[in-house]
Formats: structure tokens, C-alpha cells, sequence
């Protein structure tokens, strides 16, 4: 029998979607238990699994004997506007999750890197905040609970689905950015605002350094943004680096904070919905995506580190949260040496997407400080005791 | 070895002075904050730096001995109590602020560093350190880590591990790992999430970085009463579903508002309502928040409050905050004990849970005061008892489990910042299965192999469906690899009195 017989002999023909121009078998379990099922078989048969979602982020193009996609995963069990929560399955795109939110009066504060179809379990598995980090913090600050299935099968639950929960480990957190290596999330339960009555963006035009100190000055200020991303002039479309303020909220707290903006112009509606969606597009588009996180003040000198060694043609960062995130072209050279420089200033380098052969050599994650490699390595073992999820953790 | 051995080996390490193996010294370390639960340490070791941290630590792995890190004692879970066989490893001594960061709104500190005193350092800066448990003034941030601690605050501001950047940790072998970064960047998987909360079982933080947060320029705080606790918790809801985010939104039911009027720490709640609301809004300008207080205020009035006073001045505002924040004293008046309860339900059921818990406390004859994190739905429901009356204090256990078991069926959880500890053990499986508890088990095996830091908490072993076990030569115990405390390598009692 070969691995798609059996696979279908397991899961249905149903669950078998056509395959990718690599020709792994695409598999798309159709509930957490079809994902358990599916991998306790892959970990005993020593199949080599890769993780997908709806393939916008991350390249499909890991060797592996099949590909589970969690695309089928794609029910929202709950939604609680009253306790703003909601529970909902990994597969599920963003865009369709914001729109079902929103029919309730709800918002999830993330506005992640990729397209619009990306799914919640990609933004998760690689915690990747966009520009609302500023005001409403990283992915995991906005999860209440997961539950995974790890590479031998096994369903964990962690969390709850209320706001505070403190009973057992903070498992969670350790999926939330985990890039799968510790088992596949197959349902979130989330943290929501409420839908903001009041939501502008302001943007500036001028030179990095004019623009890093101006964002430096609102935090200092002490107003409070929901985004303060400094974007590049390629990233942005325009002549010079733009300083995007957004601010949500009340009419009356955005007003107040409007009045500090100054020479800021004003975008229309229409006109900050396509900047946002640009700047976020934009990184799912060029070969290689990374981010690094240094202290606030830091920020200047790690934006010229970045450009003297791997050019600053596409960046967006947070100067006062001290994140970057940079896209584009680049060598696994130039990515393996840009981390140990930056290991030696203490900011980590997270490499977000990037062909196979980059990934395996470089790794998503690397250069760890003292005595972190070993647990790392341990949770892998952990949670995938065969190997069976094809994941470059760590580079060659 | 001996304990008078073990005494001496320490007190090599550490100075004699600061090893305790008197009983009238170490009974003082036989509870927390919680007094249904109690264990004598058979040796107190208290380091000063954390070079002596490291090398108790290791001197205890190459014994095989267990240990239990502990800060200030304040905790409400009995988690830092040590087991017969176990040394009691207590890290007050270390309480120096390494670092203020105010250009990047940080700091460096030892774990036991007092939580309020931290903030008031940082405030010339204007900064402080968010979360604020009720025990603020004698609880450490390296506790705080421990069990996640949050506060009236954290509404807003988020819980302890929404404030901890970097972590320098001991592991239970005695080598160090780095987790985090200064800019608070996990350094590939989330090691600083995962630590925060794992209530001493990963091994002791020696070196904190703590995010520190700009002071609010502008600060309202209301007092709202209503006639029933029903209309208070709907009165929370409609806060939350307009919107608002308060910085704290605290609730007192009448019981709780009696206590305090009664004490010392009177803060002029009526004392004819059922249940008072303490709402804080803060922010940068004054106007908005002015704003903001009046549409809260609305919101009430149009909820059902009686009446929503606004603190005129400072000095009225800290009388209110006093009354919240000196609660739990203000109820040692009801009795001799009280057990602080902790749960959290979804907070559209609020009005459901709390009358539920009103006919658990007149079903048991019991005494139940409520006040409690409304806002996150987080409960405290606080039971007054004598402990020296036996049938009182069985009655009291079967209301707690009753109270938790209502929790979750209302979609709750059993705690939501005190901790599991030894006192929420029983009920972790009724909110996890027996492969969710194996994988806590697995995880905490790669920090501590021998599970040897704060045995017996957190997860209930004998429910836990087994993992295979992950050897990490690098982790691996050069001691005995035994739990228990009744045997050496050397088939020695461990600590013989």
C-alpha cells in the first residue's frame, strides 16, 4: 500500500486534496481528531510530515512524505461578544475570521504579515504580529488556549477560553511562535476587543532619522497608539520613509490623541485600509522574511546594521517596541552572519519564511544564549519523539 | 547526610548565620498565605547573591536532594511549602534593582526585589511596574514570575508574563540558561512564557528584565453601589461590551464591604449596598479620561447603580484603593482563618456564579465574602472558618470544591493568579485530560529530569497519562535521579533528624 492508500483508507478520499507541484500527497484532515489520527500514523509509520495552512505564508516546499493541511479546520465553534472571546479552528482564514467577528461587534487586534487569506494557525504557529503590536501586544497576548496534536498524535489542551488562567503550564506560549516543531494547532481560543468606534491613521513622509526621533517623541509623549511603524519608501510606495500613527478607540480617547499629531496628514478610510493591507502583503511577497528585536532605543542602530549588511529596500519596524521585520533577497551567508552579529548585541533573529534550502540552513531560530539549546532541543523531543514534523528549527 | 552535614555544607556556601534548622526557626516557613495547608522544611537556606544560589543548587543535585524555591511566603496556593526531605531555598536576600532602563523602559532585578518597592524606584522615572497583587508590599517579583501574578491593575495592563522580558534562570542540575531578550523578542520558542507561571517547577529565575510602564498623567476612579449582586455584574458586562477597557475593575459584595468598614481601613463604601464596583480609568490626557469616566458612569447608572461617586482628590481616591487593596486583613475581623478562593468564569457569568456561590456558603454555614478582578471575571471568593473546628474546616473543603466545580461549569478555571500549588491539585483534572497533564509532566521533565524543584505541585502525577521521557544528556542530574527524600545514593536517610 503506498501512503496516500493508506491515508485514504484512514481519513476518506475527502480528505485527500490534489497535490503540489512536488507531488507530496496533500492531506487535509477534516477535525482535530482526523489530525491525531493522521499523525500517530505518520509518527509509526516514521512518515515525514510538513505543516501547511492555506500555503500564502510559509513556501510548500519542505521534503517531506506528506503534507497536512489544516484548511478543512476551518469552523468558529464560538463566539462571545459579551466576554469577547471567541474559539476557533486553526485553518481558518483571517479575513473570514475578521468578517465573523465583526458581524458581532468584535475585533482580534493582530494584523499579521501575508495575504488576507493567511490562517489563524500560520499567524500563531509563527507569531507574527504586524504594526498593531504597538498598542495590543504580540500574537500570544491575544490567546486564551490551544489545543495541538503533537508529532506522535497525541491532543493537548492548554489554556481555557477565559481571561486570566494561571491552572498548569503556559503551554500556549510555547506554541504561540513554535513554528510547528511542537505539534500542529488545530483550535484557538482567543482574546477580542471590542470593534473600535474610532479607527485613523495619520502618516508622515522623511528621512529615517527625522522619522525614527519623531516616533521616539509620540511614545515619549505619552500618547498611545494602536500602530507606530516606520515603513520604507519601497514597502510604502512613496519618494521617502513614511511614520504611520494608527490610533483606535473611542472617539473621544482618538480625538484627544489626534490633536498631538501635528504635521501628520490624515488618511481617508479607503486610503488606510490599502495602506495597511499593502505594507502587509508586501512581505509575503519577496523570498526571504525575517525579524529581529532589539531594545526601543537600539532601533536606529539596528536599522543601519540591517541596511549596511542586508540593504533596507523592504522594512517595517516599531522603533518604540524595538521590532523589525525586513523582506527581500538575500544568501544564507549573509543571514547566518547577520545573526551572530546581532546575537552578540542580545536581539534575536526570527526567520519568518524562506525557500527550504534557506530554512534548513539558517533555521528559523539560532545562536540561543546560554543554555537555552538544550531545552529547546528537549521540547522537540518532547513533543515530536519520532521526527515526524519536517520543521528547520534550528539551522545547520 | 545528616541534616547537621547538610547544615554545615550550606552554611559553607552561604554563611552559617543564613541556614536554618531550629524548629522555632523553620516553623516560620511552614506556611504561605493560604492556612489550610502546612509543611516544616527540614533545612532554610537563604543565599545572598546568586552565585551562592547556584552553588546550593548544585550542591543539592549532586546530593539527589529536592528543594523548593520561595519568596516573600505570600502566595495563596501552598506552593512554596517544602515536603519533609526537601530544603527550603529562600531568595529574599537577593533584593537588590540592578538596573533602571528608563530610555527603554525596563529593569534588571533580583528576584526578591519587594513588587511595590520596584515601583516606587521607577517612579522618579515616571514608570512603574503594572502588576499589583494585593500583597504588593511584601510579595517579590521573583514570586510574581512564579505564579504569574496579576492584580487589580491587569486589566489593562496585562499579568506578570506580559511584563517579563528576559529571564536568567538555575535549572535544577545548577546550570544557568538565558531565556528572552532585553527587548523582550522570545529568542526562538516563547522559554520566557513558558517559565512565567510554572510555579517553581522549571527552576529558580535569579535575574529578571521587567517591562516598566509609563505612569498615567490622568486618573479617574468611581465608586458605583447596587442594591443586588445581579445588577453589579451586569453593570461589568456593559462596560466591557461598550468598549471601555477601565484600568481596574474591581468588585466588593456586602460582606466584604461590611469587613472593611468595620477596620482600620475604612473607605466609605455604603454599607447598605450589596455590592460596590471600584472602577479606575486612567490615561494621558485629562479631558479624555474625564470623558470616559462620564460614559462609564452612564453605563451604571444605567446598569442599576444606586448611585457612582467620583474620588474628588488623591487622598480620597487612595482611601478607596485601601479599602480593596487591605480587604483580605479587613476580614480577619470575621474570623480566625479565612481561605482566599480563586477562580475565573467568562464574565457574562458573573451574576449566574456569584449567586451560586451564595447558596453553596448558606448551604455549608459559611461565611463568604466576595471581592474580586470583576472585570476579568477573575473570583475571589473568600471563606472565614476556624481552623482548630474540625467539621468547620471539612465544611469549608467541600464548599471550595463545590464553588470550583461551579466555576467550571459556568466555561471557567480554577485559578487565575494564585496558582495550583498544592491546594488546586485535586481539581486539575477536572479542566485537563490525563494527555494535557502528561504533557505538562513531559515539559516540566526537560527542565528538571528528577522533578526534583517543588515536588508534588502543579500536576497531579497520578493522574497524568505517561510521555516517554526526553533524556537531555546536557540537563542530566549528576545525583541519586531519586524523588525521594528518604534515600541517598548512599541509602542514607537524606535529612535524619
Amino acid at each position: 500500500m503506498t501512503i496516500l492508500e493508506k491515508v485514504t483508507a484512514l481519513l476518506g478520499e475527502g480528505a485527500v486534496l490534489e497535490a503540489g507541484t512536488d507531488q507530496v500527497p496533500r492531506i487535509a484532515p477534516g477535525s482535530p481528531d482526523a489530525v491525531a489520527l493522521l499523525l500517530g500514523t505518520a509518527h509509526q509509520e516514521g512518515w515525514h510530515v510538513r505543516i501547511e495552512g492555506a500555503g500564502t505564508w510559509l513556501p510548500s516546499d519542505a521534503p517531506a512524505d506528506l503534507a497536512l493541511t489544516t484548511r478543512r479546520l476551518d469552523r468558529v465553534p464560538a463566539v462571545e461578544p459579551q466576554d469577547l472571546t471567541a474559539t476557533a479552528e486553526a485553518g481558518i482564514g483571517l479575513d473570514q475570521l475578521r468578517q465573523q467577528l465583526a458581524d458581532r461587534g468584535a475585533w482580534l487586534a493582530v494584523d499579521p504579515p501575508g495575504l488576507a487569506g493567511r490562517t489563524l494557525g500560520s499567524m500563531v504557529a509563527t507569531a507574527t504580529a504586524g504594526p498593531l503590536r504597538q498598542g495590543f501586544g504580540p500574537v500570544k497576548d491575544h490567546l486564551l488556549g490551544v489545543t495541538f496534536v503533537t508529532g506522535d498524535g497525541r491532543m493537548v489542551q492548554s489554556g481555557g477560553r477565559v481571561m486570566k488562567n494561571v491552572a498548569g503550564y503556559d503551554l500556549t506560549r510555547l506554541q504561540a511562535g513554535g513554528f510547528g516543531a511542537f505539534g500542529v494547532i488545530v483550535l484557538v481560543h482567543l482574546r477580542l476587543r471590542a470593534l473600535p468606534r474610532a479607527d485613523v491613521t495619520h502618516v508622515l513622509e522623511g528621512s529615517r532619522d527625522e522619522l525614527t526621533q519623531i516616533a521616539e517623541d509620540i511614545a515619549a509623549s505619552g500618547l498611545t497608539p494602536a500602530a507606530l511603524e516606520l515603513v520604507s519608501p519601497a514597502l510604502a510606495r512613496r519618494d521617502r520613509w513614511v511614520l504611520a500613527v494608527r490610533l483606535v478607540g473611542s472617539p473621544t480617547l482618538v480625538s484627544a490623541d489626534e490633536a498631538g499629531l501635528g504635521r501628520f496628514a490624515k488618511l481617508r478610510a479607503e486610503e488606510a485600509h490599502g495602506f495597511w493591507m499593502r505594507l502587509a502583503e508586501g512581505f509575503a511577497v519577496r523570498p526571504v522574511t525575517f525579524r529581529i528585536g532589539g531594545v526601543p532605543a537600539a532601533s536606529d542602530e539596528l536599522l543601519d546594521l540591517l541596511q549596511h549588511q542586508v540593504g533596507d529596500e523592504w522594512i517595517s519596524a516599531a522603533p518604540a517596541a524595538g521590532a523589525i521585520r525586513w523582506s527581500g533577497d538575500t544568501t544564507v551567508d549573509r543571514l547566518q552572519r547577520l545573526r551572530r552579529t546581532l546575537a552578540a548585541l542580545e536581539v534575536p533573529l526570527t526567520l519568518e519564511r524562506a525557500p527550504w534550502p534557506v530554512r534548513t540552513a539558517v533555521g528559523h531560530f539560532g545562536a540561543y544564549r546560554e543554555g537555552a539549546g538544550p531545552l529547546v532541543a528537549g521540547l522537540r523531543r518532547t513533543f515530536d519523539p519520532g521526527g515526524a514534523l519536517v520543521v528547520a528549527t534550528d539551522g545547520e | 547526610m545528616s541534616t547537621s552535614a547538610l547544615a554545615d555544607d550550606l552554611g559553607a556556601i552561604v554563611g552559617p548565620r543564613h541556614v536554618r534548622v531550629a524548629v522555632a526557626e523553620r516553623v516560620t516557613y511552614a506556611m504561605d498565605g493560604l492556612p489550610t495547608h502546612r509543611r516544616l522544611p527540614d533545612v532554610v537556606v537563604l543565599p545572598g547573591t546568586r552565585e551562592e544560589v547556584i552553588a546550593v543548587i548544585r550542591l543539592l543535585a549532586v546530593l539527589g536532594i529536592p528543594f523548593v524555591p520561595r519568596g516573600a511566603g505570600t502566595g495563596l496556593s501552598g506552593g512554596a511549602l517544602a515536603e519533609e526531605g526537601a530544603v527550603l531555598i529562600v531568595l529574599t536576600r537577593l533584593n537588590r534593582i540592578l538596573k533602571v532602563d528608563a530610555a527603554n523602559r525596563s529593569a534588571l532585578v533580583e528576584p526578591g526585589v519587594v513588587n511595590a518597592r520596584l515601583s516606587a524606584a521607577t517612579r522618579p522615572h515616571g514608570l512603574h511596574y503594572a502588576p499589583d497583587p494585593s500583597s504588593q508590599t511584601a510579595c517579590t517579583i521573583g514570586g510574581n514570575v512564579a505564579e504569574n501574578a496579576g492584580g487589580p491593575h491587569c486589566l489593562k495592563y496585562g499579568v506578570t508574563a506580559n511584563h517579563i522580558l528576559a529571564l536568567e534562570v538555575v535549572l535544577a542540575s545548577g546550570e544557568t540558561a538565558l531565556l528572552g531578550s532585553p527587548g523582550g523578542e522570545p529568542w526562538g520558542p516563547d522559554l520566557v512564557g513558558l517559565f512565567v507561571g510554572s510555579e517553581g517547577n522549571f527552576g529558580v529565575a535569579t535575574r529578571i528584565t521587567v517591562r516598566l510602564t509609563p505612569l498615567p498623567r490622568a486618573v479617574r476612579t468611581l465608586l458605583a453601589d447596587f442594591m443586588t449582586l445581579r445588577t453589579a455584574g451586569e453593570g461589568v458586562s456593559a462596560i466591557i461590551a461598550a468598549g471601555i477597557v477601565p484600568a481596574a475593575l474591581e468588585m466588593m459584595d456586602q460582606s466584604c464591604i461590611q469587613a472593611v468598614e468595620d477596620s482600620v481601613y475604612a473607605a466609605g463604601y455604603p454599607r447598605d449596598a450589596a455590592a460596590v464596583l471600584l472602577v479606575e480609568l486612567d490615561g494621558q490626557d485629562d479631558g479624555a479620561v474625564g470623558a470616559e469616566a462620564d460614559t462609564v458612569s452612564a453605563i451604571l447608572k444605567q446598569a442599576g447603580a444606586r448611585a457612582v461617586r467620583s474620588a474628588q482628590n488623591e487622598a480620597e481616591r487612595e482611601r478607596l484603593w485601601q479599602g480593596r487593596k487591605k480587604a483580605f486583613g479587613a476580614m480577619g475581623r470575621l474570623s480566625r482563618d479565612l481561605v482566599v478562593q480563586d477562580a475565573v468564569v467568562p464574565r457574562s457569568a458573573l451574576p449566574d456564579v456569584l449567586e451560586t456561590i451564595a447558596g453553596i456558603a448558606a448551604r455549608y454555614r459559611l461565611v463568604v465574602s466576595n471581592v474580586f478582578h470583576a472585570g476579568d471575571g477573575n473570583l475571589h471568593p473568600n471563606i472565614s472558618f476556624d481552623a482548630t473546628d474540625e467539621p468547620m474546616r471539612i465544611r469549608v473543603e467541600l464548599a471550595s470544591a463545590e464553588i470550583m466545580a461551579a466555576c467550571i461549569a459556568a466555561g471557567g478555571t480554577i485559578t487565575g493568579e494564585h496558582g495550583v500549588g498544592l491546594d488546586k491539585l485535586r481539581y486539575m483534572p477536572l479542566i485537563f485530560d490525563a494527555e494535557s497533564l502528561g504533557a505538562m509532566l513531559a515539559v516540566r521533565r526537560v527542565f528538571d529530569p528528577e522533578e526534583r524543584v517543588n515536588p508534588g505541585k502543579v500536576v497531579p502525577v497520578h493522574a497524568c497519562r505517561e510521555w516517554a521521557r526526553s533524556v537531555n544528556p546536557g540537563a542530566m542530574p549528576r545525583g541519586s535521579g531519586r524523588v525521594n527524600p528518604g534515600a541517598t545514593p548512599r541509602g542514607q536517610p537524606v535529612l535524619a533528624q
